[in-house]
């Protein structure tokens, strides 16, 4: 993959004296959908923060083909937008003003006086996640759905190429998990790259181009979702079988039974 | 919603802001004032005004230019740097309950100052003490926060500064116990109740750098506290550097308390109830709040201050006495609204 965006090269993380990631390595091109999944514990939202450059990692990573090491804070933050678990959001903000803190990393400031670049990015973020209209509503009043949809336009904002997303779709109902992807896959292809940490392999299988399992800090298995979710490894990483068919030409996989 | 109505609620909302701002401005003026004309002899704000430009008699010139004027503009600028601290640590901290004063910054501050004082370092009005008082309220709150760690929540904070507090209210009173000379353990006494009595312009020489020192830091990265809205590692995803910001917030907190704590005394609560009395008028950006929290926090003191001088009583009261008396009161109903994420619901 020559036109890779996004590259790892030996990636491995020390947490707290425990070796949480082993010798990842990977390139990913722009305009895909990547869904990261594996157990709890094997080190999904460790790989997500080291690609995002949250916390100290050996190896190396490029975005564009510079070290992310080598970037100001800044540049990183253009390069590479990261949505945290949780949506946290500290202080009860309009809506408005929670999608403009997206470009800080372009050198925003008061987001009641944005320059028109940036204004103009806020409104393509809101528009592309349907919370125009909540523009003024303060968004610690918003329904868990509304607060999904208001953290994915503050990461949109960025405009940034990549975009790290740490399960977005959690604790969503199942209509809300579906238009999370279906916004995720559209900023895929718009020509992102979006890596998504998911529990659900059902969205995974349905959505992503691409499927990266890792399993005890390792990289089990990466290729289309119905490779790398083959029987073999959900029985080997996930101790799973599941339900496989083809619906309306995408792939189906339900979580059956534990073995 | 249209691009067209959102600028306009937009306009709204900054017009709101605006015009909040101005109308504290515009107490504050009125206040300072009142504060020039209090005072055993007492003159009236038109009096005031003239004295100011030279007008009217030498008696009312010295009685306002000098005597009142440095004791009016330290109000402000003391009352100012209390309230954008308050405003600042709340930022820094996503906390509405984080102020410099249940920190123990004012009071390790005033253990500095007390140390060169009993050592006879230098006397009351020397340089050593504002820097004194700065180095100890730095290392209070980078102790507290490091301490507390990252994303600490409500109860280590205030944990811990009541043990920094507890601390330095311990020291304090060791050197004083410590010392051999008597009145000046009385003049310490004094001194720590926090006062605007008897200052000069040598007062406000001594205070105004820090203080203007510690707020242009702090205005500086109100940007960066506005990204915290989100916690520190998105904020740390959007570029801005955590680490050094958490250290820049401490060194403005520092240099302002400091400075203000070396000519005042400990003046306690206004940088805890100035950021709320504002947040209703301004919105929750903790960006936004700085400057008018700075200015009710100006407006307070200035107010706590013509009050001493008002309020009938046998001997004066001290300033910080007074607005300990009503910020205590404050504290225990921001508790009682906050009881939730106190006893360990998500802050």
């Amino acid at each position: 993959m020559s036109a890779a965006l996004l590259t790892a090269r030996t990636i491995s993380v020390v947490l707290g004296g425990r070796q949480v990631l082993h010798d990842i390595s990977l390139a990913l091109p722009a305009s895909q959908l990547v869904a990261l999944v594996g157990p709890n514990g094997a080190g999904k939202t460790t790989l997500l923060r080291a690609l995002a450059g949250l916390l100290p990692s050996q190896g190396e990573i490029t975005i564009r083909g510079d070290a992310l090491s080598s970037l100001p804070l800044r540049e990183r933050a253009r390069r590479s937008a990261y949505l945290p678990q949780g949506h946290v959001v500290h202080w009860p903000l309009p809506v408005r003003d929670i999608v403009a803190l997206g470009r800080i990393p372009h050198g925003a400031g008061d987001p009641a006086r944005l320059a028109p670049t940036d204004a103009g990015a806020v409104q393509r973020a809101m528009q592309a996640t349907d919370v125009a209209d909540l523009s003024e509503r303060r968004v610690t009043e918003l329904s868990g759905g509304e607060k999904s949809r208001v953290a994915l336009a503050r990461v949109l904002a960025v405009e940034a190429p990549v975009m790290l997303a740490d399960e977005p779709t959690a604790s969503l109902d199942p209509r809300y998990q579906i238009e999370v992807m279906t916004k995720l896959r559209n900023a895929a292809d718009g020509g992102m790259l979006v890596i998504v940490v998911t529990h659900d392999l059902g969205l995974a299988a349905r959505f992503a181009d691409k499927v990266l399992v890792l399993s005890q800090g390792r990289l089990v298995a990466q290729g289309r979702p119905t490779e790398a979710l083959s029987p073999e490894i959900l029985a080997d990483v996930f101790r799973i079988s599941a339900y496989r068919a083809e619906h309306q030409r995408e792939a189906v996989i339900v979580p059956w039974a534990g073995i | 919603m249209s691009e067209e109505s959102l600028m306009l609620a937009n306009d709204q909302a900054a017009r709101r802001r605006v015009s909040a701002t101005l109308a504290l401005l515009v107490l504050v003026t009125l206040l300072a004032l009142v504060s020039l004309g209090v005072g055993p002899v007492r003159l009236s704000p038109l009096t005031v005004i003239e004295a100011l430009f030279g007008g009217g008699s030498d008696l009312q010139q010295v009685i306002v230019r000098e005597i009142r004027l440095p004791r009016a503009i330290l109000g402000v600028a003391i009352g100012a740097m209390l309230g954008l601290s308050g405003a600042a640590l709340q930022g820094l901290l996503r906390n509405p309950l984080a102020s410099p004063s249940l920190f123990g910054a004012p009071q390790s501050a005033a253990l500095g100052a007390v140390l060169v004082i009993s050592l006879g370092l230098a006397d009351v009005r020397s340089w050593t003490l504002p820097v004194a008082a700065i180095a100890m309220a730095f290392a209070s709150v980078f102790v507290l926060l490091s301490i507390a760690g990252r994303n600490a929540g409500l109860l280590i904070l205030i944990l811990a500064g009541l043990a920094i507090s507890s601390l330095a209210g311990a020291l304090t009173a060791l050197v004083m116990n410590l010392s051999s000379n008597p009145f000046v353990v009385l003049e310490i006494a004094f001194w720590l109740l926090g006062s605007l009595d008897d200052r000069s312009f040598r007062h406000v020489l001594l205070a105004l750098p820090f203080i203007a020192a510690g707020a242009v830091i702090l205005i500086s990265l109100r940007n960066n506290l506005r990204a915290l809205t989100l916690g520190e590692e998105t904020a740390q995803s959007l570029g801005v550097d955590v680490a050094r910001l958490r250290l820049a917030v401490i060194a403005g907190v520092a240099l302002g308390v400091g400075g203000a704590v070396a000519v005042s005394g400990t003046i306690g609560f206004i940088g805890l109830v100035a950021p709320h009395l504002v947040r209703p008028l301004v919105g929750h950006d903790p960006a936004r709040l700085l400057l008018p929290s700075a200015l009710a926090g100006a407006a307070l003191l200035l107010t706590a201050d013509i009050a001493v001088r008002i309020i009938p009583a046998t001997s004066d009261i001290k300033v910080g006495v007074l607005t300990s008396i009503i910020g205590v009161p404050f504290f225990l109903y921001l508790i009682m609204r906050e009881r939730r994420s106190l006893s360990g619901g998500p802050a």
